[in-house]
């Protein structure tokens, strides 16, 4: 079982990426859930949605506690949260920014996702859509595949937009 | 077709294929996703029901009351405080003999004010004359669904049917969702009560001493029949589209020493516990309790049981496990937990077969207590 944690704010589309990885797995021949964690969201507040991927049905519902990755769609989240609680060691962490950061005893990778949906004008009420782009990101670090992310883009949004944003995000991620 | 819904989602796909005359609701947390993209449905085109958005649940329970009498297919949906204003109406479908399907997504009761998953809303619908099931993953739901309407409109039931998903937990989650191809599934309603225009008659009128409890026995005849009705309808489900259900769902309880009983998701979880236990040896089982109403006759002979509720009469017990004592005729050990949405995993129902204590009640979370 793969467990990842999506921290982001609320609008940030943090629980269609959520959604978005499920899916892409699911087209990758495995078993998914998504879920968001419910709680007194509002727009601009830290959020978490949690990714479970499998090789058989996923029978566990309780709360991701020890995940074997963090995405961080939202670097400023890191100053009011601790991202890291709970990543087991050795663990993953992806980062929308354009800087590279170390965290010890974790693998850190970067991307700017944030400057990739501006210069493809992937703007929703003033803000810059992250949850396709980072689907190219996750797809470079193996967790899913590029057919099946850009599958699953295509199947929610008819902007190709957002996939031009996801291959993008693919060929500039850091290795 | 592969696709990822959510519980709430799934139940809507299902409503869309059963295509019910007329859908009447009023949104509450977290149901309300359900009503919204069946109101979706119907403003595309997709679904052909009459939507009628109305002022408060107990409104839309008399709106399918009125409507299910004419003779046509109703849905409705909705979650704890919802559903107990509608309490007066659900007895009076019931006791219309109104085939109504209606999710219920289950959420705790206030004060305080809690929107998380519990038992005991639906719980306390449970003497209504309703048939209940309660489901465990998004699939379930949507399967559920479909079979409700079949279920609810068969000649020897004619008893509304109430789906139950835990709230968030189940309603909010994504999991893949098969949809299939209904064909002839499900039957055109036939009501044989239904109102006829041209051949006027009284409905609810003043009914004496000497002829109500008549009509109390044929409810309780018909919950009893429904169990060979919902039988088959799951049977003919699994031969047609490949996926089974029943009464329970079993989980390596043939060789085990102890088996714990519980519903909706945490039943899942509990299975991942029964894995673990497995491993160390343990000998034991789950046991998913999916039809509360009509409640089945539980294969638990020479078994420990350890029971799990997710809801409470206060004064008593936990529900189940009192039911459970008294069909068995035998003590458990009877863990109240999940309630308010209180998290429980599978490591937490490993411990309490671990730690069971027969014949005593633990309330999870709780510690000065027993």
């Amino acid at each position: 079982m793969y467990e990842i944690r999506i921290h982001s704010r609320g609008g940030q589309g943090g629980v269609t990426a959520a959604r978005l990885l499920a899916l892409s797995a699911i087209h990758d021949g495995k078993y998914a859930t998504a879920c968001p964690f419910y709680g007194a969201e509002r727009r601009g507040a830290p959020i978490v949605s949690f990714v479970r991927i499998h090789d058989s049905p996923i029978k566990i519902y309780s709360q991701i506690k020890k995940p074997d990755m963090i995405v961080v769609l939202d670097t400023s989240v890191m100053d009011v949260v601790d991202v890291l609680q709970g990543l087991k060691k050795g663990g993953k962490v992806l980062l929308n920014s354009a800087h590279q950061r170390e965290f010890p005893g974790f693998f850190t990778s970067h991307v700017d996702l944030t400057g990739i949906a501006l210069r493809e004008n992937l703007v929703v009420a003033g803000g810059p859509i992250l949850n396709t782009p980072v689907l190219g990101a996750l797809a470079k670090m193996g967790i899913i595949s590029v057919d099946s992310a850009i599958k699953s883009i295509r199947e929610m949004f008819a902007d190709e937009r957002n996939v031009k944003a996801a291959e993008a995000a693919y060929r500039e991620m850091s290795a | 077709m592969k696709k990822i819904a959510t519980g709430n989602k799934a139940v809507a796909e299902a409503v869309k294929q059963v295509q019910p005359a007329v859908v009447a609701a009023y949104p509450i947390t977290p149901q309300t996703e359900i009503v919204e993209q069946i109101a979706e449905f119907v403003s595309t085109g997709e679904l052909k029901s009459r939507y009628i958005p109305v002022e408060s649940e107990h409104s839309a329970m008399a709106a399918c009351i009125g409507a299910s009498i004419t003779g046509i297919r109703t849905f409705t949906a909705t979650s704890s405080h919802g559903l107990l204003y509608m309490h007066e109406m659900t007895n009076w479908a019931a006791g219309a003999r109104l085939p109504i399907v209606m999710a219920n997504v289950n959420r705790s009761i206030g004060p305080g004010w809690n929107i998380w998953a519990e038992h005991t809303d639906a719980m306390q619908e449970r003497d209504t004359g309703w048939l209940q099931v309660y489901v465990s993953t998004v699939q379930e739901a949507y399967d559920a669904t479909l079979m409700a309407f079949r279920i609810a409109e068969h000649k020897d039931v004619l008893l509304p049917v109430m789906v139950n998903l835990d709230g968030f937990t189940l309603s909010h989650i994504m999991q893949p969702l098969d949809t299939i191809d209904l064909g002839e599934f499900i039957p055109p309603m036939h009501l044989p009560h239904a109102i006829d225009p041209k051949n006027p008659a009284g409905y609810g009128g003043l009914t004496g001493p000497d002829q109500h409890f008549k009509f109390r026995w044929d409810i309780e005849r018909s919950m009893r029949d429904s169990v060979k009705i919902i039988g088959e309808t799951e049977e003919e489900f699994a031969h047609r589209f490949g996926r089974r259900y029943g009464f329970t769902e079993d989980y390596q309880c043939e060789d085990a020493d102890v088996v714990v009983v519980s519903m909706g998701t945490l039943g899942k979880e509990a299975e991942v516990a029964i894995d673990m236990l497995r491993k160390e040896g343990f000998r034991a089982g789950s046991m998913r309790l999916r039809w509360l109403r009509p409640f089945p006759k539980l294969n638990l002979k020479g078994k420990e049981v350890v029971v799990i509720d997710r809801d409470y009469s206060f004064g008593f017990g936990g529900i189940l496990a009192t039911s459970i004592q008294a069909q068995q005729k035998t003590d458990v050990y009877s863990v109240i937990a999940g309630l308010g949405g209180q998290e429980v995993t599978y490591e937490d129902i490993a411990n309490f077969i671990r730690e069971r204590r027969i014949g005593e009640e633990f309330w999870f979370g709780v510690s000065d207590h027993v």
